[in-house]
């Protein structure tokens, strides 16, 4: 069978440890991960409970939103200069793969270095140019840690959003702009309303799976928090796995519950992808 | 070109230039903290703790770099992380192109509710699975083995090769393969004989995508390699910086030893990436 080995892999790999989330999140276990019988839905209840939820559900609903948003803004402008042909475009568009193609983890704890109180080059930076007076710990001072993680956030999802905006904008005919010069438009209005709507599709395409990637993201908060106890700047995916595997909780059920909620998000996002790109197999 | 030089073109030299410029600080302003990192990487360790904090070393250290793939540890962590991500690209590339062959001459029942399911495990990443993940290879016993990372690996990243190979595999006229037919071929010669070498760049394409996400895969190999010595890159290098030791510029040249191959392939393939990310739906 052709499809054998592929759907070998994801039911494996995929479908199956999915099916065992689901019977997790209906369980107990012991600390050392022994299945200790079936609880029904008490985890759910338990998770509803947690008194950290509120904080953590704010925390995912600002990272992802504020994340997505900017950097749809950022990539639009980014992707109209990179449309352009100047010398050098090859080299900017280079430039823009390195922080896609860097390891996330890598990528975190550069910032950590860069944001650190003491030893970072962040603080000297802004203060040499008056931005800031006194320095700031940037990662340890709770108004400010949501706001650097962001940045960091923002700044490796826009290669992959402007790389989308860019072929966008590049699969829209060119006769189409020769007819609004023809007939007169400015470059703002040609902007607003030819190039704005034709590249709606892809503008769609790029929020959805932002949203997608920046609510999985794990790296970053796992990274820059990592000093700050307690629950107060985790996203869901990161509580959960603190729920799941920090030493001192260990409790499956109650993760795998948080896993599932999680899971439904992402496929209710999933959805919405596929609506939006009305997508066919024979199209795909 | 040269004839024409009006004003008008001089106005369009000029603005090229600026252009360029502006292009320039960009690529400056992308690459910044990655320059912070080479300089970071490129600092002796008593430059590390310098108050006020400098952006360039004073006395330029290349040694570290040395050091660092001298290190034991780093030397088991690339031999790792280049064992997993080579055998999960070719899994990949083994189960991928029959099903992107399959998928791409043939229309059948289910053929929408494959290519649905790869969709879906595309937009996952194993990080909202991973305490599932966890317990299967907890209860099969398989924490601390290659075969659960090189596994995970090959499912998640399953769906970009069916993507850019089945695109590649639709583009070969089929008069081609038919006339193969004709000369008694059957169809998996045909595939191994006249479609995977026409489509070569689409199965180099898929497999230097395979092989970077599996490079950088960061949460599963946290989560199943508790035993030291199996860590592949992404989990080891974290261990130059704890609580207790704070080498940031041997963390840092070993970044750089790590990030420096991945962008390079990375560039190569660049043209693909959009279109094997969004299956199709961007032209």
């Amino acid at each position: 069978m052709w499809l054998g080995p592929s759907l070998a892999l994801i039911g494996a790999v995929v479908a199956y440890p999915a099916a065992l989330l689901i019977r997790a999140s209906l369980s107990q276990y012991s600390v050392t991960g022994l299945y200790q019988g079936s609880v029904g839905l008490r985890n759910y209840a338990r998770l509803l409970r947690q008194e950290a939820l509120t904080t953590v559900v704010a925390n995912t609903l600002v990272w992802v939103t504020v994340i997505v948003m900017v950097t749809l803004m950022l990539s639009l402008g980014l992707a109209q200069f990179l449309d352009k042909s100047f010398p050098g475009r090859r080299l900017v568009r280079w430039a823009l793969i390195v922080p896609w193609a860097a390891s996330l983890i890598m990528t975190s704890k550069l910032f950590v270095w860069i944001y650190d109180y003491y030893f970072g080059i962040l603080n000297p930076m802004l203060q040499s140019l008056g931005v800031l007076h006194h320095p700031v710990d940037w990662l340890g001072d709770d108004s400010t840690v949501m706001g650097a993680m962001i940045t960091v956030g923002i700044f490796v999802s826009l290669p992959f959003t402007t790389y989308v905006l860019l072929a966008g904008l590049q699969a829209i005919p060119a006769d189409v702009f020769e007819a609004a010069r023809v007939d007169g438009a400015s470059a703002w209005r040609t902007y607003r309303s030819v190039t704005f709507p034709l590249l709606r599709p892809a503008l769609l395409v790029a929020a959805v799976l932002n949203i997608i990637y920046v609510f999985n993201s794990f790296p970053i908060v796992w990274t820059l928090n990592d000093r700050n106890p307690g629950f107060g700047h985790d996203t869901m995916i990161t509580y959960m796995y603190k729920i799941a595997f920090k030493s001192s909780l260990r409790d499956v059920g109650l993760a795998a519950a948080l896993g599932v909620v999680n899971v439904l998000l992402i496929l209710l996002a999933v959805l919405v992808y596929l609506r939006s790109v009305r997508w066919r197999a024979q199209e795909a | 070109m040269a004839v024409e030089i009006s004003v008008a073109g001089a106005r369009g030299a000029f603005r090229r230039v600026r252009l360029a410029c502006a292009g320039l600080l960009l690529a400056l302003v992308v690459t910044a903290p990655y320059l912070v990192m080479l300089f970071t990487a490129a600092k002796p360790v008593g430059e590390l703790r310098a108050s006020p904090p400098r952006l360039t070393p004073v006395a330029w250290h290349w040694d570290t770099f040395v050091d660092v793939l001298r290190d034991p540890g780093f030397q088991s962590w690339l031999r790792v992380s280049l064992s997993v991500a080579l055998a999960s690209t070719a899994l990949v590339v083994l189960a991928a192109v029959p099903a992107a062959y399959y998928t791409a001459r043939h229309r059948f029942r289910g053929r929408t509710a494959f290519l649905f399911l790869v969709l879906v495990t595309q937009m996952f990443s194993p990080t909202a699975l991973v305490v599932g993940l966890h317990r299967e290879f907890f209860e099969l016993g398989l924490i601390n083995t290659y075969a659960a990372l090189i596994l995970t690996n090959a499912a998640f990243n399953l769906a970009f090769a069916i993507w850019i190979l089945r695109a590649f595999f639709a583009s070969i006229p089929r008069e081609i393969e038919d006339a193969a037919a004709v000369d008694g071929c059957g169809r998996l010669r045909v595939l191994v004989r006249i479609v995977l070498p026409l489509s070569l760049p689409g199965v180099v394409t898929a497999g230097i995508f395979a092989f970077i996400a599996a490079w950088n895969e960061y949460i599963v190999a946290l989560t199943l390699m508790t035993d030291p010595d199996k860590r592949p890159l992404t989990v080891g290098i974290t261990s130059y910086v704890t609580a207790y030791v704070q080498h940031w510029n041997s963390l840092f040249a070993a970044s750089i030893i790590t990030i420096v191959p991945v962008v390079v392939l990375f560039a190569l393939i660049e043209r693909h990436l959009v279109g094997g990310l969004t299956a199709g739906s961007v032209k």
